[in-house]
């Protein structure tokens, strides 16, 4: 298997997550080895985003352990674990609609260790999405879908990231911004970003990713190299109809 | 008619920073500080007692004010207003509530019900005297004073680190955090950032107008016209707002005579509220 040989740069152990009473994970572990991209899939409610947040620190688990290169990270603030290394692309972009598309960049260098290399990283962010730098003065409430997502990566990149979570980035895009965005996952990943996938479509998700995770109700139901896995059988899964879980 | 119109002008830059504290901590937290008038008047007392009892230098009473009042934001926001804050807005609201009748009674019991005022040599001087102008020192000290604060607020927030972390803050906590942001700590330095304009502001109050114990409820009832009239969350709109607010109180007093003087101001408010519910040039209104 992949992730024997390189080296593990996120792993995730018997995790579980709570809203209240209600089981939002139970006993997820996986693992996110170096240079990879790896995805998440599954339908709405089984619990990839709450599996993100707390990764991000935003929830707190119940039970279980986050190691983020063999640094415990769960329990951890959100802002000690972006200086760490490691970031997301939330769902629904959250860009800062009072700043400017430029503000918004320079926040992703707000941690004091990234100001003194800003202009590097901001032309790195530039070339990849030109279409930033043409409205960097412009308020960011005034970006189309698009671009937002485009604008919450770049920001995402601008905190120097080892290991980036995309949240569902291409929810509500039209095919050609998604298929532009992920020629730029690729390029970012090759930059030697880890990437972890969040998404619904399962097509989509197998092609652009190195191993996969399914999601159902909170578990782990199904999980392999992308491209060993079967269509219908990810598609089975993804619905509760197979024996995986 | 002209005198009514300057003097309101100038008193908008006095209300403008009383507003501004104000605005800030609304803007950021959404958390409406009843006790900022409460702390304004505090910040003058501290200012009349250093003043008559440590050092005969106002300057220095100033610093040494400016110096307490982020001292006790700070103390405030961490082990008040931050351990309430993630249950909603309503207990926040409360135990500003709280802080605010214990400055009032705190003062009472020090210093008395007397009215007092913080002498200086610019409270009884005109810059310009004619027969049909005066304009008073102290009303364009203050005047500029406001002007200046928000100027340098404006700049602080626009191109630093520190004010960009407040604004994206205000505008998307986690979003915020994911970038870095220790988000309670900078709900720490905005509100002593808006402790050093209710020092200012405080200051500027008590060496132009007498004050009592019980005078932080009128201000803060000046600082709500500000904000509301300008839009919360807004620096151009709290001058534009204390602006307006001085020359209706001002203008409604020279046509319907003095007793009517605060009755007009707050119509205005009214009006405007009523034109443009989220003030005049309101940033956030989302919520």
């Amino acid at each position: 298997m992949k992730q024997n040989q390189v080296k593990t740069m996120l792993q995730v152990e018997n995790l579980s997550v709570n809203y209240g009473d209600f089981q939002a994970i139970q006993g997820v572990s996986l693992v996110i080895p170096e240079g990879s991209i790896v995805s998440i899939i599954g339908s709405n409610g089984a619990g990839k985003s709450t599996l993100l947040n707390t990764i991000m620190g935003i929830n707190k688990p119940r039970e279980g352990s986050i190691t983020f290169e063999n640094q415990l990270i769960s329990g951890m603030p959100t802002n000690k674990i972006v200086a760490a290394g490691v970031t997301m692309s939330p769902e629904g972009s959250h860009v800062f609609e009072n700043m400017t598309v430029l503000d918004n960049l320079l926040m992703g260098s707000y941690l004091p260790h990234l100001r003194a290399n800003k202009e590097k990283q901001l032309e790195k962010v530039f070339s990849l999405f030109p279409v930033l730098k043409e409205k960097s003065n412009q308020l960011s409430t005034f970006l189309s879908g698009g671009q937002r997502q485009m604008l919450a990566l770049g920001r995402a990149i601008m905190t120097g990231p080892k290991l980036l979570l995309c949240d569902e980035i291409s929810l509500g895009l039209a095919p050609v911004v998604i298929k532009d965005i992920y020629v730029k996952l690729k390029e970012i990943n090759q930059e030697g970003i880890t990437i972890v996938l969040v998404e619904q479509d399962v097509t989509r998700s197998l092609k652009n990713s190195d191993y996969s995770y399914v999601m159902l109700k909170g578990k782990i139901a199904m999980q392999g190299e992308s491209s060993q896995l079967n269509q219908e059988e990810v598609t089975d899964a993804y619905f509760g109809m197979n024996q995986y879980a | 008619m002209l005198q009514s119109l300057v003097n309101g002008i100038l008193l908008g830059g006095l209300y403008a920073i009383i507003g501004i504290g104000m605005s800030l901590v609304f803007g950021i937290m959404r958390l409406t500080n009843l006790a900022h008038g409460d702390l304004m008047i505090l910040a003058t007392y501290t200012t009349l007692t250093i003043v008559t009892s440590v050092t005969g230098n106002l300057w220095i009473a100033v610093a040494a004010t400016i110096l307490v009042m982020v001292a006790l934001g700070f103390l405030i926001q961490n082990f008040l207003v931050n351990r309430v804050l993630d249950k909603g807005s309503e207990p926040a609201l409360l135990v500003t509530f709280g802080v605010s009748i214990f400055i009032s009674n705190f003062l009472l019991k020090v210093f008395g019900a007397d009215n007092k005022i913080i002498q200086n040599s610019l409270a009884s001087k005109n810059v310009i005297s004619t027969e049909h102008l005066s304009i008073s020192a102290m009303y364009l000290f203050s005047f500029l004073v406001g002007i200046a604060v928000i100027l340098s607020l404006h700049y602080i927030m626009q191109k630093t680190y520190f004010g960009r972390s407040i604004r994206a803050t205000s505008c998307d906590r986690m979003a915020a955090e994911l970038n870095g942001v220790n988000t309670k700590r900078t709900f720490s330095y905005a509100m002593m950032v808006a402790m050093v304009t209710a020092a200012i502001a405080g200051v500027l109050v008590g060496s132009t107008f007498v004050f009592y114990p019980s005078s932080g409820t009128q201000y803060l009832i000046i600082a709500f016209g500000v904000v509301v009239i300008g839009g919360m969350g807004s620096l151009v709109g709290t001058l534009v707002g204390g602006i307006v607010l001085g020359v209706a109180q001002l203008m409604g007093g020279h046509i319907f005579g003095s007793a009517y003087q605060m009755l007009s101001g707050y119509i205005v408010l009214l009006l405007i509220l009523a034109i443009r519910p989220n003030g005049l040039l309101s940033v956030g209104a989302r919520k």
